[in-house]
């Protein structure tokens, strides 16, 4: 975790994706699952996004309780590259245009 | 100090285990990072979906960053092994050791299909399962017990 966390993937992207919809963000949703462990989970939210621990633990009871959270939105770029780090932590992250 | 990890005052992090607990650990490491990169059902849990309705982009995106994934994973599995036996972690060490843990429940329950109603219920002696259920249990103490002793040294621990 401490490789995947502290390195951010840049990612390479052909040209034709540059031409979907730019105005429209992009959010990236964290889904529940069973096996993560809810202070885990808050952990990951503050070091991944620099969010304060009441945001952080808000965010993950909204993943508990509702199934789903959005927890962070921007350009594809952005988006894709808190998928990863998501992922990275083995969190159920997702991505798609507002 | 008690059984299990804590931050230590002058910095890093102590590991209280048993023998058996550490070589415990050495050993799932070691079987999970000879599957890491492999297609097994359980393991693809550590690699989800970045795009549920494109499947053109999924590709993409599993092309460009499964290598990354996979071997962030690995490191971390023989961080993990190789520390198995310390009784002092450092930052980066400990790190390393709860993103292996995470793997490893993750991958275990999985395979045993975890639900939520295991925590609400424990363990049935009697159940096939018993023996993953138990090691799926400790793995869940012991990475509870890291989570909070990073916790309490700070979200910026990787900074």
């Amino acid at each position: 975790m401490t490789q995947t966390i502290e390195a951010p993937v840049r990612v390479e992207r052909p040209e034709r994706r540059e031409v979907r919809e730019p105005d429209r963000p992009w959010v990236v949703i964290v889904w529940d699952d069973p096996v993560n462990l809810m202070t885990y989970v808050t952990l990951v939210f503050q070091r991944l996004f620099g969010y304060p621990r009441a945001k952080a633990e808000t965010l993950m009871l909204q993943v508990h309780h509702d199934g789903k959270a959005a927890v962070s939105a921007g350009t594809r770029e952005r988006a894709e590259h808190d998928v990863v780090r998501l992922h990275a932590a083995g969190l159920w992250a997702t991505m798609q245009q507002d | 100090m008690s059984h299990g990890i804590r931050p230590l005052p002058d910095g890093g992090y102590g590991v209280r285990l048993e023998p058996e607990e550490r070589e415990l650990l050495r050993r799932l490491a070691a079987e999970l990072e000879q599957l890491v990169a492999s297609e097994d059902v359980a393991v693809a849990r550590l690699f989800p979906s970045a795009y549920r309705d494109d499947p053109r982009a999924e590709q993409e995106y599993r092309r460009l960053v499964r290598g990354t994934l996979v071997s962030g994973r690995l490191e971390a599995l023989r961080m993990l092994q190789a520390r198995a036996g310390s009784d002092r972690l450092t930052q980066k060490e400990a790190d390393a050791w709860c993103g292996a843990l995470n793997d490893l429940r993750l991958v275990l329950g999985e395979r045993i299909g975890v639900t939520q109603e295991l925590y609400d219920h424990g363990v049935d002696p009697d159940d096939p399962k018993a023996v993953e259920l138990s090691i799926y249990g400790w793995l869940t103490w012991l990475q509870a017990t890291l989570v909070d002793a990073l916790a309490q040294v700070g979200p910026s621990g990787l900074t």
